[in-house]
This record gives C-alpha cells, structure tokens and sequence, in this order.
C-alpha cells in the first residue's frame, strides 16, 4: 500500500486513490516503424530490482498522470514528477545519485 | 482436576455469573472470564481433537498463541469456526462446540490414526496418497476430506455487518502493556498524535501479573495512572480490543477492533478495521512463552508456565491441585510461587539447568518446594489428561528415576518476542544466544517511502526481560521516535521499576537430551498440526534442509496459529538435526495478519446492498415499476427486457422485436458514454483516436467511428457528431465511457501534450432515449417543437431545440435499421421526458425495450457489437469493417500494428452471417470443426460463433461468427458440435439478414 | 423546468449525523489556464470568486468555485442558472482554449452535519478528516469506498459531497450505514 505525492494537487495519495500505469518514458514507435522497433515499443518493459520509473495516474483524485521514481526493491521512493517529460528531471536523477550511487536505467544514470 | 479457586481472579466478577453452552452442555463461568478460563473453571480439560491423529488437546496457553481451544462459535448467520477460547470473552448464553472429532468428544474415531502414528511420519500424504491417481479423487481424498479439517465451514450468509475507519497518525504504538504505555506516554508529551492499540480488553498486559513494582508502587497503580494521563492528552487515542494486525509499506497498518464479540449478538458493527497511516510505528507486543519438547507435552494438563499463573491470578482457576514445574529459566519460578501462595501443591520443579536458577529458586527452596536441577521429564503420565510425570537427568537418555503424581504440568522453555509486525514488511531478525531468541535487528529495519526505518520495537518484543529494561527500552526509543515526527519529548526519566534478578536461561530444545526415538516420537513441537520432533528430523534426514522446505513437508507452523509456540523450537530441532548453528538455518517469515481476522473486516461496509456500487440510469425507476429484467453491463443495470404479467423472458423479448420493428419502440440508452473533446487540435487528436477521418465532419453532422488500441484491436465503437467549429462529442459504448475517457486523457496527458485539447465526460448529463421504429417520426411531431422532417433532419444528422417543451438535442442515428431518433434531455429531466414519449406514443403502440431487443435488431442488421464480435483479438479488418479505416491518414491508434504479419495473414478468421439449416439458435460460442486434427490430437476448428439470437421478425435463428476464409465461402454449410453431442449444420451468409437495402431507415 | 427532479428528491437520514441529498445544484465543468487573467476575469465576473487555489474552494453566495485539476475549475450555482453560466463563459473565453459543460444533472450532492461528520467520511474514504488536515475551505477529490466523490466543509460540523448521479442510492445508502446511530468511533 503504497503512498505517492501526486505532483499536480499536492495530496499524499493512497495507493487505492491512484491507478498504475507501467513503465515510464517509453517512446513511441508508429507508421514507418521497423517491425523490431515496434515491437520493442509494444512489449519490451524493464523489470529491474532497484531504481524504476513508472506512470501513475491520480485515478480517484485530481485526475492527472504522474511520473514516479522508486526502488522496487525496498519501495523508496525518489520522487514524482509531471507527467509531461521524455525524461526523468535533473533533480530526480541527482536524488537517485545520492541514495544509489551508480545507477542506471534504460538510456538514463 | 481443573477448578475454579476459592479466592483469586483480579478480573472476573463473582457476584455476576455468566453461562454458556459448550457441546451443549450449560455451563457457568463469570463476568471477565475468557472461554477458556471459565471451561478450566467448569472442569473441561480436554478441549479438543489434534488435526492429524486426533489426540485429546487441552488448554495450553492464555492468549492468542493457544494452539489447540479452537471452538465453533455461536450459530447459523453469527456462526464462525476457529475461534480460539483464550481470546473470546465469555458473554451470558454464548454457544461453543469442540472441533475435529466424530463422533464425540470424548469418544472419537479418528483417534484410530493416533495408533497408527508411526505408520503416519511427516509427508506421509505426500509419499501415500500419489499412486494409483484415480484412487486420491475416488478413494484418499474424500475419506480425509471427512476426518480432517478443524472448524465447519458456515454454511448461512454472515448476519453481522463490518466497517473500515481511515486514521492518521504521527505514531501508532502497538501493544498496552507497560511498555507500549510507557511509549505511547512519551510520543504523547512530545505533542505527538499517537493511537494505541491493545488486543485485549486490558491495559497493562503481563506486568501486574508478574508481579512487578514501578516506580516504587505495584504495576497495576502505575498502569492506572499512566492510562489516566494518556485519557488526558487530546492528542493520543486509546483503543482496547483492537488488535494490531499487519504492518504494510509504507507506514499502512491494520488495526482489528472487535466491538461486539464479547457481547450477545447486535445490529451494531461487529468489527471495525482500521486502516492506519503512521508515520512511526512502535510495537509493543512483548513475547510468548515457549513449549518444552517432552515425551507427552500434548496431553491435556501441560500448560505453559505464564498461562498457568494468568489463570491462577487473573480467572482464579487452577488446573490441578498438585502442579509439576519444568523449566530452563527462572520465569517458571514465579508460577511455583504463585501456586503455592494460592494454596496449591508443587511436587517439584524439575529444572533443566545443571545448576538450577537464580533468586527466585532461592525463594521456591525457602517456601518448601522441591527443586530437582539438571533433571528433565522423561515422560507425562496419562492419556485425556495428566496423572503424573517420570523424572531423568537431563543429560541422559531418558532413564526414569522418579514419577510424581499431579494433575497438572507447568512447563517453560524460554521466551520468543513478538517480532512478527516487525516482520511483515521487511524487518530483519537477529539471533540472541543469551535468551537463545530471535529479536528485532536495529540495523535492517522496515524501510518507509523516504527510506528510513518506519517500525521500532520496544519492551520484550525487542528482548527485554526484565521489566526496568522494558521500561527503559520504551522510554528512549519512544523519545526518539518523537523526535522524528517533529515532536519535542520531555527530559522527564524513565520509570524505575525494582530489580527482578534472573540465573541465565538455558537453551533445552529436547527432554532429555539424548532422548531415544520412542520418546522423540511423542514430543510434540506444533500441537495443531501434529508435527513432532522426529518429524522434524525425518525431513532433515530425506534432505529438507530449507526451513521453508521442512515446513511445507512437515506442516510445521503452517496450522491457524502460524507456529507462534512451535517456530522457534522446530528450527531449533532442525538446526541440531543437520549440526547448524540456528541462524544459520534462518527462520520463517512473517506474514499478516499476527492472528486471524474475520472476512467480513477486511470487506468493510462492502456486503449486502453496499456490495458494489450499481449505476442507475434516470429511468431505472420506471423500469423497476414495470417488469424490468435486469443484466449488469459494467457497473450498470440495463433492462434485458420489460416483462408484462403473465409473460416469460421469451415472451417479452419476442414482443418488443416485433413491436419495434412494426410500430414504435423506446430504449432507456443514457448508459451510453458521452465524452465532450474541444480545442484548436480536437480534430487532429480525433484522427489519432478513432481510425476514420473525424476532423473532416461537418458541425451538424454525425459519423460511426471504430477506436482501436495501439496494439491494433478494437476497443470500442460510436457515433461521434460535430458540435462545432472546435467541438465534437463521442459516443462510446455503455462500459467504455469511463474508460474511453481515461484513454483520451492518457494519450492527451502524457504522448501529446502540447496539443490543445480539452474532454469532458459528460455521459450522466444527459439522459438519452432511442425512439424507434416506423411511428419515430410521428411520435416527435406530435409532441411537437423540433421539425424532424426527413428533409430538416436527414440520416447521421443531429440538431438542438424543443421537444414537447424539453430541452433536447436529436441525433438522427440507428443502430436498429429503422427509423430512429436518439433524443438527450438534461438528466434531471429524463423520466419526464420518458413518460412524456409513452404517453404520446399509446396510439402507436409504444413499446419499452430491454438489451436483448436491441442486440437482436442490430443483428438482424449485421452490426457488429464491441464485446460479442470483438474480444481483444480482434481487428476492424476481420469485422469486414475496411470501409472505416482511413486511407488519407499517416497514422491514428493502431495503425502501425495492424500492418504486422499476423494482422495481414488472409487466414485470419473474418465475419460472416451464419444461418442454422434447421432453423435452430446455434450455441453461443460454438465453434465451427474443420477436418482432421491439430498436434495435440483435437478436432480442428475453423470458426466461432460470436452473436446468436432467435429472430422473431425473420422467425428462425440467426447468428455472426468469425469463420476461416468466410466471405470467400458464401452458401457453404459447416458444423457447429454442441456439448449435448449433436451437431448444428449452418450455412455462410451474408451478416445482414433483414432489410438489405436499407429502405426502412431511409424514409 | 418544473420536471427537473433531483436523484434522490430530497431524500434524509438521521444517524449521529444527519445526511440530507441536497436537491438540484447547478454545476459547470470549466477548463481552462487557471493562471490566465482573463480567464480568472471570466470566473470573477460569473461567480465573484477568485480562481481557488490547489485544492481550496471559494464561495460567495450561491456560488463556489473548487480546484479540481491545475486545469479544471467546478463552479456552483443555483441549478436554473447553470445554462446561462455556460453561455456566459462561453462568450467571454471565446477565442481562447477552454471548455465549459453544464454538469449539473451528472452528479447528485449530499450533505452530512453533525458534532461527529468527519467520522462519517473516515469511515469511507481514504483522506485524513482532523480538523488540522482538512477544514472549511478545502476541497478534496477522493473515493468513497468504491466509487468517486469530492467533498467540501462550508463550516466545521458539515460536509458536502458530490457523486457522480447512477450512484445516489449507493452513496447514499453508504453514509446512511457510516452513521448508524451508536457507531462513533
């Protein structure tokens, strides 16, 4: 039972406020696409133990999608952020240095 | 025998008597006596029946850990099996039944498995019951199936009605013993808001008990001012009979309140469950005694030391007049002493130690009791109760020395903290070889969402034994705790409580020591389930070197009481059996909840009425008014059909087809979604959404569009209209409106956020009624307003205005082939309308029409239906639905996706209109066999039916399915088998069976 | 219209609080740039209420204007007023990115009062109710067991809710059991 900051109203939400929404920062792949690319963009997923980004959506509240960043494996989280990035910001990535030095996620560290 | 004392019992009320059944005997007992206190009072030993060998059990502790007073209590709605006798609170006419016996008590069957216990070692079922198969399903299973099993199941609905209450908290302190008060006190003074949980209907736990003195005065004053201080802060709530249940992530527990269970059947909640987010969590929840493994400890009458002195000093109730004590420690002592002042016998204490104890064997020794040291019980005497006890040495093999005669057996073997809320989410154990227990390893904490510890452990769940220890322990992580919510705790000292000097303890995991297989074989480790020392050791020995692995095997813990007694000592046989040090073996882990709570706790408010929300159109009423048969699609009920007197499903179905198609037909359809999307770039992201072309539509204009998901498949369907320059409203299916929704807002939120595009759900707005049939036309006219002439309102056309006075919006639309009208009305005004339409629809036959009308019309038709023809594998292409899919468009939803191999393959299953040669309803479902056989050996198959119906306008049945190469193999007829074994034989047609043309809706 | 009716007509309990559906309420769905002037200028000429801020409420009269989303305002008002509010921020904001809905006849409103209300909601949603986490002013979106709701305080002893209207009875059958007299916590 997790709780998340919903970035956009500010509430701690409860887990059972909030819908999940998989992975994070996955870019789209469309018309012209390779079949591995689209491939790729349709069903390869991280599934790391650790550092993790993931979409949430404040379902039961505000309404609004969410960015998180949390350790899988002891639930930490790192951070929420807009919804509206391709990327994890700087000041997430600098919190996530500072409690898991040397991490790496997909194209980010 | 077991009896009620003359004298004695700080909590029960001898002016109140109190009786109770048990096996349907009337029994009494008193006012603050547990079930179990008051059957020790009555003299009911023998409380019940093991789970595998069905040996007599007695009562062997007074708490929540009791493995074996596990009763049926009550009757019929409030009947619940399991409940554990120590931890029910006698009420006047409370009904109690022993479990796991046939067919008495006394005399039971089973117990036949108890001779053939040798025959019956750990994995026994496993290695037994393999070979041959058919013989577990025919012959093992439902022999065991009747002789196993503790409590029945209830078989009425539960009567009682549960709720959840949401609470806050800077710090929750778990356990009301002196520890937990001493904590809660703390956070409390720090300005703290604190909740403290007690699982009993007391504060103060062990302590008064035990004897103990704080600060100078006995335990039970410094308890009663200390919970008169908490009473006084505003900001601490105290809550008895409230169990902390479960530690979750970050900071979520549950507290279990049982409000009426101690009281005769209520209306009132029977539990409330508490669902808390701490930002610290303290448990208080001090430590269970432990067993001893001796030849016979299960035979009623061995009790654990500390519940043999509850009984004594809180219930006045002994289990016997002479009391033999077995220990490895010297907290047994104080059970001697307590029994000896309350005027009973001690033939001896028999202590494993070679030196004996500390003080209090001093004290034992000068009160003229026998203390045997370095000695052990070789073996209990007796068989549905204790009649005496054989002594050997410790250290040898089991030779008896010496039999003393008693009633009763006191034993002790240590102590294990209660680390299990510690554990649910993650605390780590560390092995204390002073105490030989596991305790709470400060170092690897539960871990909360800003990863730092969020669960301390205080008093003798943290290992404290001695109560100024406890004290102390409480005192300082309480203020620390404090500190870490932002509180500001006083340097106040903490409470002095007197020494209570203490001789080591010594680890005993086997009496005697080198005890022989007869005597391992009849010491018990886990009581409910039957699992002995040699059981244990049998797994080491076939390899079970996993703890977790033995416990499977063994079913060592895994009964109702999760091992609280016998974890800790079936490790501890493990670890001597493959010569491991403990810790090295490891230890199980914990798990929620600590003790069972009930089913209807953890549903809360959700039973009966409250079970699910139900989602009622503005026209529900009227349906409930007249005959309405109602089927949930999604959260919502929708008519399947409106029943008049005297008329079956059928009836009524087969009358609204005909009535709509012949003359006028009314269907409630405010249950489609309604979803407003306005902005600059709303058409360029309906284009994205919907795979036809929607920013090309006219404002006044209405056009069906199919959305698929970027995997390719659709998702759902309807007519969206052109409001204005910006604006456009989409009708999505009855279950999708939400859904769609959220998926607009997703694509919008977080892929193309930049473009400016606002939606709205505006679905429960409106309601919308479909006026059908040939009399639509005339049915609006005469309630006048709105022309709605072919040429004012032609088809796929929509328009605002006035209909008989209602403020209405028309959408000239038809999922039905007629001619129809769906007509939106502000909700507030939707039964008005309604009623409006059937009183001037009398002379046009109106006729009210349920789901099933509608599928059956639209299938007449041909269209497709999200969820009949489509279940998530299914592309437009296959639905024949080309004609929808935008050639001038780059890209929309599942554009790219339907371009893979398996999406183009010409195999793919297409639709096609199926027509039973008999004239029969083909089964829904059904599929169509080809010839020959797949590599798994079964028949073929080369289509499914998706939508099946009788027709009563064509007057045969009629269905769609998805068949291989369909629409290349008009006329061909393929077989349909039916679970009956007969075949049906359709022929392929062309799905549109009534009205080809189209004529009738084009008038 | 004098065929309006409300989900539940008026319909009341009395437990150790009272809860009340509150008849028709007019209500309009407006999104937009909360932090836009002219946008604010819109809202204030409608309802003379400032844009709230992040989870606040502003009420003035027969109106109130509650945060719903950084792009989402809910405006209260008199239910016969409701149409002619659209119309008039639909004039005003015309040329800029909004949308504005009559939402009135989608939801149903209640009301529960009492010396204990807060208990009530505590029992149903997954929000802190202590006077210092939530007080006349605020405005929080949030579940009622299972189904979506927002409620407000207008003074310390009342809480008003909004549900969608399918769900009147449920909700209303909720708070009517949540209340049950003798059941404070």
């Amino acid at each position: 039972m997790l709780i998340l900051r919903c970035p956009y109203c500010g509430v701690d939400a409860d887990e059972t406020e909030l819908a999940a929404g998989g992975q994070a920062h996955i870019k789209r792949e469309t018309v012209g696409a390779s079949d591995e690319a689209f491939e790729e963009y349709l069903f390869m997923r991280e599934n790391p133990k650790g550092v993790h980004f993931e979409r949430w959506r404040h379902a039961n509240g505000c309404g609004k999608w969410f960015h998180a960043a949390r350790c899988t494996e002891t639930l930490e989280v790192f951070g929420t952020y807009s919804a509206q990035t391709t990327e994890p910001p700087k000041e997430i990535r600098d919190k996530i240095s500072e409690k898991r030095p040397g991490w790496s996620w997909g194209e980010f560290s | 025998m077991s009896t009620r004392l003359h004298q004695g019992g700080r909590l029960i009320d001898r002016s109140k008597q109190v009786s109770f059944k048990f096996n349907g005997r009337r029994l009494k007992g008193y006012q603050g006596d547990t079930l179990a206190s008051a059957l020790l009072g009555a003299d009911q030993m023998l409380v019940g029946r093991s789970f595998k060998y069905h040996r007599p059990r007695g009562i062997v502790a007074a708490g929540p850990e009791e493995p074996n007073a596990l009763m049926n209590l009550g009757r019929d709605g409030r009947f619940e099996p399991n409940a554990r006798a120590t931890t029910t609170e006698l009420f006047e006419g409370l009904e109690a039944a022993s479990q796991n016996h046939w067919p008495s008590l006394e005399m039971d069957v089973g117990v036949v498995n108890n001779f053939a216990s040798r025959f019956m070692p750990a994995g026994f079922y496993y290695k037994t019951f393999i070979h041959p198969r058919h013989a577990w399903k025919y012959l093992f299973e439902p022999f065991i199936r009747k002789a196993a099993g503790l409590g029945k199941a209830p078989t009425d609905a539960d009567a009682d009605i549960y709720e959840h209450y949401y609470s806050f908290v800077d710090v929750l302190v778990v356990g009301g013993g002196v520890a937990g008060l001493q904590a809660a006190k703390v956070a409390g003074e720090a300005g703290a808001k604190v909740l403290l949980l007690e699982q009993t209907a007391l504060w103060g736990g062990r302590a008064p008990v035990d004897g103990a003195e704080i600060d100078g005065k006995p335990a039970q004053d410094w308890i009663d001012e200390t919970v008169q201080a908490l009473e006084g802060m505003e900001n601490v709530t105290l809550r008895l009979r409230n169990m902390g249940a479960g530690v979750y992530d970050h900071g979520y527990a549950l507290g279990y309140e049982r409000l009426t269970d101690h009281l005769a059947p209520s209306d009132a909640p029977r539990h409330r469950l508490w669902r808390i987010r701490a930002r610290q969590i303290i448990t208080a929840t001090g430590a269970i005694e432990r067993p001893l493994s001796f030849a016979g400890n299960d035979i009623p009458g061995v009790i654990l030391a500390a519940s043999l002195r509850d009984y004594v000093v809180n219930f006045g109730v002994s289990a016997g007049d002479r009391t033999v004590v077995v220990t490895n420690n010297d907290d047994a002592y104080r059970t001697a002493l307590v029994l000896k002042e309350a005027g009973l016998d001690i033939p001896a204490i028999i202590d494993a130690r070679p030196d004996g104890g500390g003080a209090l064997m001093e004290e034992a020794r000068v009160k003229g009791i026998r203390v045997e040291t370095g000695k052990a019980i070789a073996k209990v005497k007796g068989g549905k109760r204790v009649e005496g006890v054989s002594i050997c040495s410790q250290a040898g093999e089991g030779a008896e020395q010496k039999t003393f005669a008693c009633e009763a057996v006191a034993m002790s073997g240590g102590w294990s903290p209660v680390v299990h809320l510690w554990s649910h989410c993650g605390g780590k154990l560390t092995w204390d070889d002073a105490h030989s227990f596991f305790r709470p390893d400060p170092t690897r904490p539960p871990l909360g969402a800003d990863g730092e510890s969020f669960v301390s452990v205080v008093g003798s769940a943290n290992g404290m034994m001695e109560t100024d220890t406890v004290l102390a322990d409480a005192d300082a992580t309480a203020k620390s705790v404090a500190k870490t919510v932002g509180g500001t705790p006083k340097s106040t000292a903490a409470p002095k409580a007197s020494p209570e000097p203490q001789a080591s303890m010594a680890p005993v995991w086997k009496m005697p020591q080198g005890a022989g297989y007869e005597l391992r074989s009849k010491m018990w480790l886990d009581y409910q389930n039957d699992v002995k020392v040699s059981d244990v050791e049998l797994a080491a020995q076939e390899g079970f070197e996993s703890v977790e692995h033995t416990k499977r095997y063994t079913t060592l813990g895994m009964a109702t009481d999760q091992g609280k007694l016998s974890n800790i000592n079936g490790l501890a046989v493990l670890a001597d059996s493959l010569n491991a040090e403990i810790p090295k073996v490891g230890t199980t882990t914990f798990r929620p909840p600590y003790h069972p709570i009930s089913m209807g706790a953890i549903a809360g408010e959700a039973s009966r009425e409250l079970f699910q929300p139900i989602d009622k159109t503005p026209i529900h009423a009227w349906g409930e008014e007249n005959g309405a048969e109602w089927e949930p699609v999604g959260h919502w009920r929708r008519a399947y059909c409106y029943k008049r007197p005297g008329e079956s499903t059928e009836d009524a179905v087969n009358r609204e087809v005909k009535a709509v198609r012949e003359s006028l037909g009314l269907l409630d359809a405010s249950t489609l979604g309604k979803l407003m999307v306005k902005g600059p770039d709303a058409g360029k992201f309906l284009d994205m959404m919907y795979t036809n072309m929607m920013s090309n539509l006219k404002p006044g204009k209405c056009r069906y569009g199919l959305m698929c998901t970027e995997n390719g498949f659709l998702t759902d369907d309807g007519v969206v209209a052109r409001i204005d320059e910006d604006t456009w409203l989409c009708h999505t299916t009855t279950g999708g409106a939400s859904r769609i929704h959220a998926h607009m807002e997703e694509w919008l939120q977080t892929q193309w956020w930049d473009w400016k595009v606002y939606t709205a759900n505006l679905t429960e707005q409106y309601a919308q009624i479909a006026v059908v049939g040939p009399h639509a036309r005339d049915v609006l006219q005469k309630l006048g307003g709105m022309d709605v002439s072919k040429a004012a309102l032609g088809f796929m056309e929509w328009k605002e205005g006035q209909i008989g006075g209602f403020d209405a919006r028309v959408f000239r639309i038809s999922f039905s082939g007629e001619l129809s009208y769906e007509i939106a009305v502000p909700a507030s005004q939707g039964r008005a309308f309604w009623d409006a339409l059937h009183e001037a629809g009398q002379e046009f036959n109106v006729t009210a029409y349920g789901t099933e009308c509608l599928h059956i019309l639209r299938a007449e038709k041909g269209f497709i239906m999200i969820g009949d023809e489509t279940d998530g594998t299914v592309i437009p292409q296959d639905l024949g639905l080309n004609w929808a899919l935008s050639k001038k468009k780059d890209d929309y939803l599942g554009k790219r996706a339907q371009e893979r191999i398996h999406m183009t393959d010409p195999n793919r299953w297409k639709l096609v209109g199926l027509e039973s040669v008999d004239g029969s309803v083909i089964p829904d479902g059904a599929y169509a066999i080809g010839d020959g056989v797949n590599e798994n050996g079964q028949r073929k198959t080369q289509g499914r039916v998706t939508s099946t119906y009788y027709s009563a306008n064509l007057g045969r049945g009629i269905a769609m399915g998805l068949v291989l190469n369909g629409p290349d193999r008009m006329g061909e007829v393929i077989r349909f088998p039916k679970v009956d074994g007969e075949e049906v034989h359709a022929k392929i047609v062309d799905p549109v069976f009534y009205d080809k043309e189209g004529e009738k809706q084009n008038v | 219209m004098s065929n309006a009716v409300s989900p539940l007509q008026g319909a009341s309990f009395d437990g150790f609080a009272r809860i009340e559906e509150q008849g028709l309420r007019g209500m309009i769905t407006l999104r937009g740039d909360l932090a836009d002037g002219g946008f604010g200028k819109a809202v204030a000429a409608l309802t003379g209420c400032d844009v709230p801020d992040t989870r606040r409420c502003e009420v003035k009269g027969d109106y109130a204007v509650a945060w719903m989303s950084p792009d989402e305002l809910l405006i209260l008002c008199p239910h016969s007023a409701a149409e002619a509010g659209v119309a008039q921020l639909s004039k005003v904001l015309s040329g800029t990115h909004y949308l504005a809905a009559n939402v009135s006849d989608a939801r149903a409103v209640f009301r529960v009062s009492g010396e204990d209300a807060r208990q009530v909601i505590s029992k149903l949603a997954p929000v802190d109710m202590s006077p210092e986490a939530f007080g006349a002013g605020d405005f929080r979106r949030t579940r009622l067991a299972q189904t979506p709701a927002a409620f407000w305080m207008p003074n310390d002893k009342t809480i008003e809710f909004i549900c969608f209207r399918s769900v009147a009875d449920y909700v209303f059958a909720l708070l009517s059991r949540a209340a049950t007299p003798g059941t404070q916590v």
